[in-house]
């Protein structure tokens, strides 16, 4: 009962303090963590271990770093040592890599496909989901459905078939395979349209309407910009998706004249019976460099759209 | 009359989208379905068999190990991923110092393709088993761990923002109010945070149920399915079966419509739990 009793009032006393926390989170971030180091001595503790934490995690993409530097024979027999005199080499990986995969070309097809994709849906699927929304027939449900329908099917489910059938249509290339990708893609983006299409309220676009819009102008002038939050996150996602895409353009794609840069690095291993590492470390560099400058860049817009996007999935 | 005039916009609007679906999506999966009932090696000599796609497919031993192989990869990595990504997006929600960083950095790999992550892994996993004399291709089971770990280093980060998010939305009256009435630190976490964040963790679940399930890159780069396709998920096994042996591709087509179920059951089952928790709120 005593302890109870204690742990009540210091319960009631802690009430102060922490609102004055929450106050100040809200005013700025500095105050925040002065006032939260005070509140808890563990605090400083819990910075420390998740500081180691974090530290391991981002070790393995330090190791790889290290050893694109290492001469080829050195990497798998001590993964782990920095490079040394010794075992240095210098950019020679880097441009054994490059050579061999023709990393170039491979980057520049992923830029086309995922740039090309990614402003394809969301010009397209957009459209559609506010079409769907507003006209409300058999046939447009009967669309919402399908498109909700297909988030669900695994891509194995239509591996075969769509190669086979992009095939036939002559879209293996860098420009074809973006019908595709719009095609498998718009399951989840005209959801998510429609999902915030519902909440724009009719009236805006009536209005517009009566100032003599058409529905053309309507869409670019009043709606498109409403929607801008939404196109951002499905931007994020499918450009997330489509960038490390590796089966459907593996499949889908002439990959004797086009390669996206995780087909090029499964060649790496694929082609040439031995798997050069000093190659493979350098190439897995250059893969992963542009993913972490996007992100520093526009971790804002990812986290969000990440949140939404799981959300309403 | 707004929809009237709109709907003479069809071809502007709706036309491309559904042009590409079929071709992307429809015409494919129907073709899907009925394949799996046919005996074909391209799609136009298909013939009809019927169901013996399906009895064949249960015969063969690799597939049923493949399916055991991948349900027990899938009930480990969602425990614990779905485990630490709470757990470190309770202790980010403290407000202690640094917060920003850290997430950060947890939420990094999770942008990393699947197949650069899988050679990333196999470097560091062979140089730490070379310690013991094994490799990642000596035994099923470091296989199986290694894309445990893998799994857990690419989507930790991925539901601790989804937990965040969800931790937040936690009023923050309701915890003080369970505090002065006496909870312990174990009761306010399991009586109120949990029940509070039971939409985050439906959704966590079932995002990392399906993506284990459908989990096929980081297989395919970490181990192929060696030794002798021992280490092979259900998405590999449907490839390998389709590109790997002549004459297996109705099997193969089978195989896919059977894991179409599966992934099909799970989202279904999804739906019915996250329904069921809106009713309660």
């Amino acid at each position: 009962m005593a302890r109870n009793n204690t742990s009540r009032t210091l319960a009631a006393g802690e009430m102060l303090p922490k609102d004055i926390q929450k106050l100040a989170k809200r005013m700025s971030k500095k105050k925040s963590s002065s006032s939260s180091a005070r509140k808890s001595p563990y605090s400083g503790l819990w910075t420390f271990i998740l500081s180691i934490v974090s530290v391991i995690y981002v070790i393995p993409i330090i190791l790889v770093f290290m050893n694109s530097f290492k001469k080829k024979v050195f990497i798998n027999k001590a993964p782990f040592a920095p490079p040394t005199a010794k075992t240095f080499a210098n950019w020679d990986n880097y441009i054994s890599g490059v050579e061999k995969i023709g990393f170039f070309s491979a980057f520049i097809n992923s830029v086309i496909i995922t740039v090309g994709s990614v402003l394809v849906i969301i010009l397209c699927t957009s459209m559609c989901g506010w079409y769907i929304t507003r006209v409300k027939t058999i046939f447009s449900k009967c669309m919402y459905y399908l498109c909700v329908f297909s988030m669900v099917v695994p891509f194995q489910m239509v591996m075969f078939t769509l190669a086979k059938t992009s095939d036939k249509l002559k879209l293996g290339n860098p420009w074809g395979i973006i019908v595709v990708y719009l095609g498998f893609g718009a399951g989840l983006a005209v959801f998510m349209f429609c999902g915030f299409a519902k909440s724009i309220p009719i009236e805006i676009e009536e209005a517009a309407m009566i100032d003599g819009c058409n529905p053309v102008q309507t869409y670019f002038q009043v709606v498109m910009p409403i929607l801008r939050p939404t196109c951002i996150s499905v931007a994020i996602l499918e450009a997330m998706w489509i960038w490390n895409d590796y089966l459907l353009p593996s499949l889908v794609l002439d990959k004797t004249k086009y390669k996206t840069i995780p087909i090029a690095i499964q060649y790496l291993k694929g082609g040439y019976g031995a798997v050069d590492m000093g190659a493979m470390m350098a190439m897995l560099v250059l893969a992963i460099i542009p993913i972490i400058v996007f992100y520093l860049f526009c971790q804002k817009y990812i986290i969000e759209g990440v949140v939404s996007g799981a959300v309403k999935g | 009359m707004n929809k009237k005039v709109l709907r003479i916009y069809f071809p502007l609007f709706a036309l491309p989208t559904l042009i590409a679906f079929i071709i992307g999506f429809i015409v494919p999966f129907g073709m899907g379905i009925y394949l799996s009932f046919c005996k074909f090696t391209t799609v136009a000599d298909a013939k009809w068999v019927g169901m013996q796609n399906f009895k064949d497919m249960f015969k063969d031993p690799e597939f049923i190990h493949a399916l055991w192989y991948t349900a027990l990869f899938a009930v480990v990595s969602v425990i614990t991923i779905n485990f630490f990504g709470f757990s470190i997006a309770m202790l980010l929600t403290k407000g202690i110092k640094g917060t920003n960083l850290f997430r950060t950095v947890f939420f990094m790999p999770n942008l990393i393709g699947g197949i650069v992550l899988g050679y990333i892994w196999q470097l560091i996993l062979n140089g730490i088993l070379a310690n013991f004399g094994a490799t990642l291709t000596f035994s099923e089971k470091y296989g199986f761990w290694g894309m445990i770990i893998l799994m857990n280093w690419q989507q930790i980060g991925y539901v601790m923002i989804i937990y965040i998010a969800g931790i937040q939305n936690v009023p923050g009256e309701l915890l003080e109010a369970a505090r002065i009435d006496g909870a312990t630190n174990s009761q306010v976490l399991f009586k109120v945070m949990l029940p509070m964040v039971m939409p985050s963790i439906t959704i966590c679940t079932f995002l990392t149920l399906t993506n284990s399930f459908k989990l096929y890159d980081q297989n395919l780069a970490l181990t192929n399915g060696l030794p002798s396709n021992k280490s092979e998920l259900l998405a590999l096994n449907i490839y390998n079966t389709f590109y790997g042996r002549v004459g297996f591709e109705g099997v193969g087509q089978a195989k896919a419509v059977v894991f179409f179920f599966i992934v099909g059951a799970i989202a279904v089952a999804q739906l019915f739990f996250t329904h069921r928790k809106e009713v309660q709120q």
